[in-house]
């Protein structure tokens, strides 16, 4: 079957893609931005963004991801919608495989694969799904009108969602397994202004239960005393797992749980091969670094690329 | 997802819809919904790859509230499988193309 070569390939169309594929297609780079969805990442799920410069008023995720990929687009950027199934990096040019069987080449690589919701792993979670379970305040909180509803987590998507379902949702309960918040301070000073939203600290859901939908929840503090609460639905904000399922983990010597190291200037293990954005490892993951690092990988890319060639 | 290669349907012509002996799926979303937007080229490819195998249909959450509310809809993007009217299976979330297959199969 027939290769399709470019010089550069950028994996994943969230906030860290979408800036590399504006460097990218600036720099006049040959390259392809491969994504199996819609342009914009974990920021579609994202109801308002406050904290990404440049607009003094906000302005909701869905928009942000609109705009980065316009701007892209004004400069050439050059996308596929496609599924890649799996990554050769021992071969020379590299190698990626799609859903379909077709192949991919390149000489440099920028992974921007991102990150996905992590899951509580209790009983009635799976079950429930789209049932009273969520990951995604944006999507399902119209669907909550005048009802209870229980947002697990303490970082700033959970406090900040929670403050978004109080829109809907008569009463919004925020359950966290510690007593203080990790969110930013000013996020979580709006939360505790909030007559809607009611906190239960040290605690943990440990099932989920319901006949047809979620009724309500289990719950266990840190003294061990168990209790149940009555709720509509449970939005789980926890944090997030690496989408790495396609990635060679032992040849990018991945770690704390499958998320790629690399050096200041994106590059990870493998000569050519670079990482942005939520699947780096790293600690701070907000938009504004992830587009950052999109930048800094095309940059790095550019400087490998002539080095090949020269 | 908001582009004419799946077709709208309504509260009204829903039960008509379904009701057939050809299998439908149906792509319940909302135009405030990321994930739904995500999942829309996937539901468009499907549409065309099973053309007059499988109906596959949209409907506007915020314009119909009869039909989610009837199938206990609490979340989007969710796809219901019918078949003679009856519920295959369905499944909820921006998940990928071979699971819409597996889905859709389940009905053929």
């Amino acid at each position: 079957m027939k290769t399709t070569h470019h010089d550069l390939i950028i994996l994943g169309a969230g906030p860290a893609g979408l800036s590399a594929g504006l460097y990218a297609a600036r720099a006049r780079i040959d390259h392809l931005l491969i994504e199996k969805g819609a342009a914009g990442g974990q920021i579609l799920l994202t109801d308002w963004i406050d904290n990404y410069p440049g607009f003094p008023d906000g302005l909701s995720g869905f928009e942000l991801a609109e705009k980065m990929e316009a701007q892209a687009r004004r400069f050439g950027l050059n996308t596929l919608t496609a599924n890649v199934i799996s990554i050769n990096l021992l071969q020379t040019p590299k190698t990626l495989t799609l859903e379909d069987g077709s192949e991919f080449s390149c000489n440099t690589l920028i992974l921007c694969t991102g990150a996905r919701a992590r899951r509580l792993g209790v009983p009635g979670e799976i079950e429930f799904t789209g049932k009273g379970v969520s990951y995604c305040a944006t999507c399902d909180a119209p669907f909550y009108r005048d009802m209870h509803v229980a947002v697990v987590g303490g970082g700033n998507s959970a406090v900040q969602e929670a403050a978004h379902l109080t829109k809907f949702a008569s009463r919004v309960t925020l359950i966290h397994r510690r007593d203080a918040l990790r969110a930013t301070k000013i996020v979580q000073e709006r939360a505790f202004a909030n007559d809607r939203i009611d906190f239960i600290w040290n605690s943990q859901v440990t099932a989920i239960e319901g006949e047809k939908g979620v009724e309500r929840l289990r719950l266990r503090d840190t003294a061990g005393q168990e209790s149940t609460l009555a709720v509509d639905g449970i939005f789980i904000l926890i944090g997030v797992l690496p989408n790495n399922e396609i990635l060679p983990l032992q040849l990018l010597k991945a770690e704390d749980g499958g998320f790629i190291p690399t050096d200041n200037e994106t590059c990870t293990a493998v000569p050519g091969v670079f990482a942005a954005g939520d699947i780096r490892n790293k600690r701070v993951r907000q938009i504004v670094n992830a587009a950052g690092e999109g930048a800094t990988a095309v940059l790095t890319a550019e400087h490998y690329l002539n080095n090949l060639n020269s | 997802m908001a582009s004419d290669k799946v077709q709208s349907i309504s509260d009204d012509a829903f039960k008509a819809t379904i009701s057939s002996s050809i299998p439908c799926l149906v792509d319940f979303w909302a135009p405030w919904c990321g994930p739904c937007k995500a999942i829309g080229p996937v539901v468009e490819d499907l549409a065309e790859e099973y053309q007059g195998k499988v109906t596959i249909l949209k409907m506007n959450v915020d314009d119909n509230p009869v039909t989610p509310g009837q199938f206990g809809i609490r979340a989007i993007p969710t796809l219901i499988l019918f078949k003679n009217g009856e519920i295959v299976d369905q499944i909820t979330g921006a998940v990928g193309k071979k699971q819409l297959v597996d889905l859709i199969n389940k009905a053929l």
